[in-house]
């Protein structure tokens, strides 16, 4: 579909009779997430044809990552899904010691962990404030979800020294151990979590207004899911058993127990559920953990940060990120900056089937159905 | 069965409870409320970090740990550092900025720079008031604007500020140490040189003098 502004508002050609009107949506538009543009055709209110632009925040990422020393690009991986920067780091991190055959230290994959479920934790909060967003919500549900988030955002600053651009994973381990008493300050924090779910549970899921809005829209089977190369939540919304958590088995996950929560229907609906299940998974995964985190070194001292040449070679190494499959695909020569780096962010494979999930619904519905599929524009664009 | 709307109003009831209970200090919930900017500050984190800085000990001039080895100049990752060494009246380079300079509408804080200086002399800054009416020149900052003592980097950072002192003050005295080895090695093969040329004076003097052998072919 060509887009013409000027030429293209009602045009008859599409069908006998059949009055279709185009319509851009975005970039910049509120529900967008960021500068993201949908070209959409309409007949009537009903999506016929729907078609995303993207790049508008193109930032030659992966070029960049090319000139720069391997530890040069750590802090620019947090700028990729500024939503959760550490998860960034943790799935680079994971690529090089694949590439470089590094060992990391049992307390740095438990600080990982511990880490990595509270971006988890955050980054779907967020969600549930900004899906309300999407339906016209604007207040309170985005408030509560904030003010719960700044919590986890302080603690990061206190560990890493910032709320976002965090650059808190190594090769080999992490930057810093953790302060005297952010473990206890963390411990509490996650003991007043389910409260607050409770709270927010009892704010939205009966509300008929927002069910009304989420259930039977924008339907996903599991097999188009699979198709799409889709993953992360929305995959599992589908009715799709698949977490990197479970299938690889990085880090220290195998030695903890949790359950992956799965949809059943694939719409709207199961998508918003599945993100309050899997926190409380999350939540479970980081008792545990604190729990069991043991005394030890954080960072593996045979590795050299600066000035860091891998031997050559090819890895590919991935995590579940909260919003999916984040890999990190890094060819080497052996030198000092990467001969190839390529990032596969689950944002961007997500949005593949955005299309097959919006035709035939109604204009207003295309803004939830984005919202569901939870995409960071830092991601999509790179 | 649920009476239609009651969703509704079950989600009218909590955020109700909210709005009053904003006004009392629950004992489970803390308040988290607006903060008056600029009236009222925040208190940092103590590793808290915005841009760097160059640490000095003692004199600004003399006292400068930054010894120009480009290190951090090589490794930033969106090159915001530019150096150049200072040279002697001769035209030798010195350990020494001439010229050190951040640009930081550039530098993206990332720290990079202090992990991979050796001489512990480029450290993070918690600055965040740095906004002008300029887009250029009060941004970039030089050698005399980066320069800040290590009392002030002992009050904003005190635990890291600590350990690198600790670790400062370890170097020396190894390097003390290492020095005084030397330089007692170096005394012990002096007297050890000394009184072998002694010995050796002492056997030639002792040895009867070997006849000059006779210019037979002259």
């Amino acid at each position: 579909m060509s887009f013409q502004p000027h030429t293209t508002s009602l045009s008859k050609a599409n069908g006998a009779g059949a009055s279709t009107l185009d319509v851009s949506l975005g970039p910049q538009h509120p529900s967008t997430h960021g500068v993201f543009r949908m070209n959409v055709r309409m007949d009537g209110e009903t999506i016929v044809k729907l078609q995303p632009v993207f790049g508008y925040l193109h930032r030659n990422h992966e070029k960049l990552a090319e000139k720069n020393s391997w530890l040069g690009s750590m802090p620019y991986t947090d700028r990729l899904d500024y939503i959760c920067p550490i998860t960034n780091n943790w799935a680079y991190a994971v690529a090089v010691e694949k590439l470089a055959g590094i060992e990391v230290p049992e307390r740095a994959e438990y600080i990982r962990v511990i880490v990595g479920e509270l971006t988890r934790i955050q980054n779907h909060t967020a969600f549930l404030g900004f899906i309300l967003g999407d339906m016209g919500a604007w207040g309170s549900a985005l408030m509560y979800a904030f003010r719960e988030r700044e919590k986890i955002l302080d603690l990061f600053e206190w560990l890493t020294g910032a709320r976002m651009m965090v650059n808190y994973m190594r090769f080999g381990g992490v930057r810093c151990d953790l302060p005297v008493g952010w473990l206890e300050k963390a411990r509490a924090y996650v003991e007043t979590y389910p409260a607050f779910l409770d709270e927010m549970e009892q704010l939205l899921t009966g509300n008929e207004i927002l069910l009304a809005r989420l259930q039977g829209v924008g339907v996903l089977s599991g097999e188009r899911a699979i198709n799409g190369g889709l993953s992360g939540p929305v995959l599992r919304a589908s009715g799709v058993d698949y977490d990197i958590r479970k299938v690889d088995g990085y880090g220290v996950y195998p030695r903890l127990n949790f359950r992956i929560p799965r949809g059943t229907v694939g719409d709207c609906f199961d998508r918003f559920m599945l993100r309050i299940l899997e926190i409380r998974e999350s939540i479970k995964i980081l008792q545990q953990a604190f729990a069991q985190i043991p005394e030890g070194p954080t960072l593996n001292p045979a590795v050299k940060q600066r000035g860091f040449k891998p031997p050559a070679g090819e890895a590919y190494g991935r995590i579940e990120g909260p919003k999916g499959e984040l890999g990190f695909h890094l060819i080497s020569e052996g030198g000092e900056k990467p001969y190839r780096y390529h990032v596969r962010p689950p944002s961007l494979i997500n949005l593949t089937l955005l299309e097959e999930m919006c035709l035939g619904t109604k204009i207003a519905d295309v803004m939830v159905i984005l919202g569901s599929i939870d995409i960071v524009l830092g991601e999509v664009d790179r | 069965m649920n009476l239609p709307g009651s969703g509704i109003i079950k989600g009218m009831a909590v955020t109700a409870l909210n709005m009053i209970g904003s006004y009392f200090d629950r004992a489970h919930a803390k308040r988290l409320t607006t903060e008056q900017y600029p009236e009222e500050r925040p208190t940092l984190v103590e590793t808290s970090r915005s841009f760097p800085f160059l640490v000095f000990d003692g004199d600004p001039e003399a006292g400068i740990r930054c010894v120009a080895c480009k290190i951090c100049e090589k490794e930033c990752p969106p090159q915001c550092i530019y150096i150049v060494q200072d040279k002697d009246a001769n035209g030798k380079a010195i350990r020494r900025p001439r010229v050190f300079d951040i640009d930081i509408s550039v530098c993206m804080g990332c720290q990079i720079c202090v992990e991979v200086c050796p001489f512990e002399s480029i450290r993070m800054d918690n600055i965040y008031e740095v906004s002008s009416y300029n887009r250029f020149a009060p941004l970039v900052l030089h050698k005399e604007q980066l320069l800040k003592s290590n009392a002030y980097y002992n009050q904003i950072h005190p635990t890291e500020a600590a350990e690198t002192d600790a670790r400062i003050e370890a170097a020396r005295i190894k390097k003390a140490a290492a020095a005084k080895a030397t330089a007692e090695k170096v005394a012990a093969a002096k007297a050890a040189a000394a009184k072998a040329a002694e010995e050796k004076a002492a056997a030639e003097k002792a040895a009867p003098e070997k006849p000059s052998q006779p210019e037979q072919n002259a």
